[in-house]
């Protein structure tokens, strides 16, 4: 089983790790790398000019029954932009789907590696897993209700599997510790409460009054996961250091 | 000394794997040493180069269709296990740091031993390219994640501008050399010459696959530009080995290098657990080499050792060839290419310029990329701005 906390070692990456191969090396940027050649603006105007350029993601689909057709017809007709609503929702599926993913990996790093002093508990944490897949299955009949296709990968879903792309990385990494998973968790439940409080207010700009008061309630149990990853992590980290 | 084909090795049937062998634990990329990751690169390269070469052989030979599936099964899982020890938090573009790192010392190791003066001279070309474009992707690394390549690198290499990438571009007429590393060459030269065709082309496959996952656009475009390098490079060294040998004779002289690589890794490692992988395939591929041998001498009635060295030369030294290269460098960052020969700046043919220019015309990355840029540990943002400085 792995160390629980930072251990003292061999690390190499510093250069106080090898002094004298570092002397060379300072020498070299001095006797070798005297000009500057151009100036660090110029690293930009790639990147603007092909911002400029771009295409977007990828598009939001029309909806996908005759209900949905109507709805959102009716909205686009009083000016509202119902695809926005649609891809927030699908990013929210995609979210609490991936979200119960990264639980389930937390779930076994605890069960290899206990608790740790953060105080975890595997009930606790089954029932937050629990609570992920009942959110997915929420935003999942939300997004029927107004007609959509909740199996679609729309733009927001797509981007969330390129912001949790580290988090996935780290809770299944086998060198990496429960607290260190703790941490990963914490950047996620963090960014999931704000967006369940997104899709409230959004819910209830578009008129959707009974999605709101279901998304208010998901709000308080991602509030909920939000303090006990808060609390544990904080109490590994602080237990691991004194 | 090391006698070539005394010892058999491991038998082909007794050369097995379990999945969970063919995934080995990682190496820690905080702790191991700069060089452990540096020959793991370069082994990976060298096991893809024998199931690229062999792949091509059955192709065009339906005798050795099977020998060939035989052992390139067995190339294909060392390749697995020795490519698995690159661990996960190596992101795409600090491994790219390893693969230069790899490109530097190695080519620089054979060029200072190099008995053949244009073998030298080409590996001593090629060092510089691959030198600069160290210095281009650490300024990647900083300024897109933030990062010290030197972490990767850990003091053994310089970081700074060679031959500038801009200029590495070239018709392919001027990337082609002579094919002088024949039957009669020097064992080094030719276990050099297979060795640096097996990196590159293994830095070009790397380039090519994971150029695409970058989101940044200089990034990609980057990639773009030093992989057409890489593929220039392999061309560059693979046209310097003798067309016309057979099937066999070149397959044989693969072999032999793979024994020499693993040996050579062997006797250098620092890492226990990553020396017991290179022992184990050293017996490996003493097993494969006298498979091929029995192999030549059944079809072809004739002695391996007509090709193959009787004992191998000294091993590849795995350690800071700083000095050398900057001997190189300073002598030589001006020097290009036209047709096989080496030249001066003014002298590229005008193939070549043509050629550039277009590619050149709607901007360069490897210029771009890092324009004032000085390597500085703990990246270009630990140089404190002058009113924190004051």
């Amino acid at each position: 089983m792995s160390a629980q906390q930072a251990q003292m070692g061999m690390n190499r990456t510093g250069v106080m790790t090898s002094p004298h191969e570092t002397k060379k090396l300072l020498e070299a940027e001095d006797a070798l790398n005297p000009l500057f050649e151009g100036e660090p603006a110029d690293f930009v105007d790639i990147k603007v000019q092909s911002i400029t350029d771009a295409d977007r993601l990828g598009s939001v689909p029309p909806p996908a029954s005759l209900k949905g057709v109507v709805k959102t017809g009716a909205k686009m007709l009083t000016g509202s932009k119902p695809q926005v609503f649609l891809d927030k929702l699908s990013k929210r599926a995609a979210y609490e789907r991936g979200g119960t993913r990264l639980y389930d990996a937390l779930i076994v790093k605890f069960q290899s590696n206990g608790p740790g002093s953060s105080g975890a508990t595997l009930e606790e944490l089954t029932k937050i897993r629990a609570d992920e897949v009942a959110h997915y299955h929420l935003v999942v009949e939300a997004i029927e209700s107004l007609g959509g296709d909740p199996t679609a990968q729309t733009p927001s879903a797509d981007i969330v599997g390129v912001e949790t792309m580290g988090l996935m990385q780290v809770l299944n990494d086998p060198r990496t510790t429960f607290s260190d998973c703790l941490n990963a968790m914490l950047i996620a439940e963090l960014t999931d409460v704000d967006a369940w409080n997104l899709l409230a207010n959004l819910a209830e700009d578009v008129g959707e009054d009974e999605l709101a008061s279901q998304f208010r309630e998901a709000l308080l149990a991602e509030n909920h996961h939000l303090q006990h990853v808060r609390s544990w992590y904080q109490a590994s980290v602080v237990n691991q250091a004194t | 000394m090391m006698k070539v084909l005394e010892d058999r090795g491991t038998p082909l049937d007794r050369q097995r794997f379990t999945w969970r062998e063919l995934s080995p634990k990682p190496i820690s990329k905080l702790d191991d040493d700069a060089f452990t990751r540096v020959r793991i690169i370069l082994m990976n390269g060298v096991e893809h180069e024998a199931l690229r070469f062999q792949h091509a052989v059955a192709r065009f030979n339906p005798d050795l269709r099977l020998p060939l599936a035989r052992i390139r099964q067995v190339e294909h899982q060392q390749e697995t296990v020795v490519n698995w020890l690159i661990g996960p938090d190596h992101s795409p573009l600090e491994t790219t740091i390893g693969y230069e790192q790899t490109a530097i010392e190695v080519t620089a190791a054979m060029a200072l031993r190099e008995p053949d003066p244009y073998v030298a001279q080409t590996l001593r070309f090629g060092l510089l390219e691959d030198f600069d474009h160290l210095y281009r992707y650490s300024a990647l690394l900083d300024r897109l994640e933030g990062k010290d390549a030197n972490n990767i690198t850990q003091s053994y290499t310089d970081i700074v501008p060679g031959r500038p990438t801009h200029v590495h571009h070239r018709y392919a007429d001027d990337n082609l050399r002579r094919p002088v590393v024949t039957k009669a060459s020097h064992p080094l030269t030719k276990l050099h010459a297979l060795t640096i065709t097996a990196g590159e082309q293994q830095t070009h496959n790397y380039y090519m696959n994971i150029g695409p996952l970058f989101a940044d656009p200089l990034a990609r475009q980057l990639y773009a530009e030093i992989a057409s390098v890489e593929e220039e490079h392999v061309t560059q060294y693979e046209s310097l080995l003798d067309p016309t040998q057979s099937f066999l004779e070149q397959w044989l002289m693969h072999e032999a290098m793979e024994v020499y690589n693993y040996w050579s890794c062997a006797q250098q490692e620092s890492n226990p657990r990553i020396k017991g992988i290179w022992e184990r395939f050293l017996d490996y591929e003493q097993g494969h080499l006298f498979a091929v041998a029995e192999l030549f001498k059944e079809t072809t009635k004739r002695d391996p050792f007509e090709i193959i060295p009787e004992t191998l030369p000294e091993p590849l030294p795995y350690e800071s060839q700083r000095e050398f290269v900057r001997e190189v460098l300073v002598k030589e960052v001006d020097m290009r290419s036209r047709g096989t020969e080496y030249v001066g700046p003014d002298e590229e043919s005008e193939a070549t310029l043509a050629y550039r220019e277009n590619l050149h015309s709607e901007g360069v990355a490897s210029d771009a990329v890092a324009a004032g840029y000085h390597f500085q540990p703990g990246t270009e943002l630990s140089r404190k701005p002058p009113q924190l400085a004051a």
